[in-house]
């Protein structure tokens, strides 16, 4: 009755789900040795090429595997499971909190397979450093949870391997995951995205130990917003799909 | 009703020693309702699916919600379930809302095309299932009574619909829970499938579980329900054990040779609402069969070869829900 299996059982299942893990996983592994390793003595927003790369990359691949453990809830809707647990005794609550947990539990290898390629390819940070930057990562990674959640409210089974590229690949782009291309307004605006403080948590990590406090306020805006929409979307869903 | 719930009463209360039921009871107090509801009403958008249903089911009592399609049962279930809240009216299960009975522990369902979650192996879903329950059965064992254990191993997505129906039954199962609440449960499962559904539940009725089932297969209502609620459009038309519903069809028929017979005078005894003649052979159809011999004899008494035909579950069916096909649409506003 503690919500404990549950917990286990969405780790679990987030852990089969290869075609995610390849998203999560290999493609910013791959991205991230044939780009950083060709540009190893770049420098990008003021800290070594490698460095900031491999937080965005561990980022990418972080926002993949959170959103589409969050989204995996669209599967479970149409193949009814979703409706089957409202009536079990599980409680909504204890259903949205395992949710969150085997998001980041997924989450976790993604990054540390990244940082673990930026090692090869000398990244450099002290241990307050690295401890920082992965406390960044998780707390920005929280939009990002809930957008996989009201995403698995909103469509089909079928169409969500799509909409969880589209919404990733979108925030990846402008918060700057893949280098920053923005000056201006364009720059300004993609501050507002939480996917800009992940692509920075490097940085900000490397060079203040946090982030500014817009960061912060940024984050957790957000998530707000984003956690009472899935509270929401819950209420909402309980017709048959 | 009144007398057949009250004899039903009393019957099941005493076989029930499940683990809920000192709990239930203090619930329930002197209403010893299973599932109650009054008046629940409930409509999709211009349509209303439920006008107006009143039903009350007795711990232990094993009931069929039986209609056409679009006749408003699965409507119904969801309300029963705390799945969607009705417009009017009220339902509750032993004693309390669906949703605090569902928190309890004390409900368990299949809902139609509710499929085992993918990524997960048999024996693990119903572990995980057992685990929301304050006081589940031995998955092994529950495995094995419903012919599971063999698929034990195999991926939820790779199951046949046979399959995943034994799956989900075992999954209903484990729980424990006191009333079972099954809408469609054989829709899409083969003959022998079916054999096999009714077989399993058969022995959980036979433990004192409350069990409601929606289907708008008659010999499964007839076959398996101590009482039937036959539901068109959106309304009970009729409530009873299924003799009493054949019965109250009247669609036994009598037929007689009685030659040069007065159709008129036929037509109007009493308990006769219809009449055809065939050459010699009249076939009188009755709303009450018995007092219509009676007169047919008293009035007629060259009558022979006189043959009383039992009406059947889909006659009565057929008559009491109307056009058991008319769309819904038009049954608005109603």
């Amino acid at each position: 009755m503690s919500g404990a299996t549950h917990v286990r059982y969405e780790v679990v299942r987030s852990l089969r789900n290869h075609r995610s893990l390849v998203f999560s996983l290999a493609l910013p592994l791959v991205l991230y040795y044939s780009i950083a390793g060709g540009n190893r003595h770049a420098t990008s927003a003021g800290v070594s090429f490698p460095l900031y790369f491999m937080a965005a990359m561990a980022a990418y691949g972080a926002m993949f595997a959170t959103v589409s453990t969050g989204g995996h809830l669209a599967i479970d809707r149409t193949r009814g499971w979703a409706r089957q647990l409202r009536i079990t005794p599980l409680r909504a609550r204890t259903e949205m909190v395992a949710k969150v947990l085997a998001a980041y539990l997924v989450a976790l290898p993604a990054l540390a397979l990244v940082f673990l390629a930026g090692v090869t390819l000398g990244a450099h940070l002290d241990a307050a450093q690295w401890f920082e930057m992965t406390g960044l990562l998780l707390a920005g990674l929280a939009p990002f949870i809930l957008m996989g959640l009201i995403l698995g409210h909103l469509v089909p089974g079928d169409a969500l391997v799509p909409a969880v590229g589209g919404l990733v690949v979108v925030f990846a782009l402008l918060g700057g995951v893949f280098g920053s291309f923005f000056n201006g307004a364009m720059l300004a605006f993609t501050k507002l995205l939480p996917s800009y403080w992940l692509a920075h948590a490097g940085k900000d990590a490397l060079v203040s130990g946090d982030w500014p406090a817009q960061g912060w306020i940024l984050v957790a805006v957000w998530t707000l917003v984003l956690a009472l929409l899935a509270a929401l979307a819950y209420r909402r869903d309980t017709g048959r799909v | 009703m009144t007398n057949v719930m009250g004899e039903l009463c009393t019957i099941s209360l005493p076989r029930k020693a499940s683990h809920v039921h000192d709990g239930v009871m203090a619930a329930v107090g002197v209403d010893m309702a299973g599932v109650k509801a009054i008046d629940l009403t409930k409509s999709y958008g211009s349509v209303q699916a439920v006008s107006g249903i009143d039903f009350s089911i007795a711990p232990g009592e094993t009931v069929a919600l039986l209609g056409p399609n679009g006749a408003g049962k699965s409507t119904t279930i969801d309300m029963v379930l705390g799945l969607s809240r009705p417009d009017r009216g009220s339902v509750s299960v032993f004693g309390v809302p669906p949703a605090s009975a569902v928190r309890a522990g004390w409900v368990g369902g299949m809902l139609q095309s509710g499929f085992p979650p993918d990524l997960l192996k048999v024996r693990e879903f119903v572990t995980l299932m057992a685990s929301y329950y304050p006081h589940p059965l031995r998955v092994d064992d529950v495995l094995r009574l419903t012919g599971a254990h063999e698929l034990a191993d195999r991926w939820t997505k790779k199951l046949s619909g046979g399959q995943a129906q034994r799956a989900r039954v075992a999954a209903a199962l484990v729980g424990n829970p006191d009333l079972l609440v099954l809408d469609e449960p054989t829709a899409g499962i083969d003959v022998e499938g079916r054999h096999e559904f009714w077989e399993v539940m058969r022995g959980v009725a036979a433990q004192g579980k409350t069990v409601i089932f929606a289907t708008h297969y008659l010999e499964e209502a007839d076959a398996f329900a101590d009482r039937i609620v036959l539901i068109a459009r959106g309304r009970i038309v009729a409530d009873g054990p299924a003799t009493e519903i054949k019965a109250k069809a009247g669609s036994r028929s009598v037929r007689a040779t009685l030659p040069h017979a007065d159709v008129e005078a036929l037509r109007a005894l009493p308990g006769v609402r219809a009449v055809e003649r065939h050459g010699d052979s009249v076939v009188l159809s009755c709303s009450d069969a018995d007092r219509a011999l009676a007169s047919l004899f008293a009035r007629f008494p060259e009558v022979r070869d006189v043959e009383v035909r039992g009406g059947t579950l889909e006659e009565a069916f057929l008559e009491l829900t109307g056009d058991g096909n008319a769309p819904r649409a038009e049954e608005t506003g109603r």
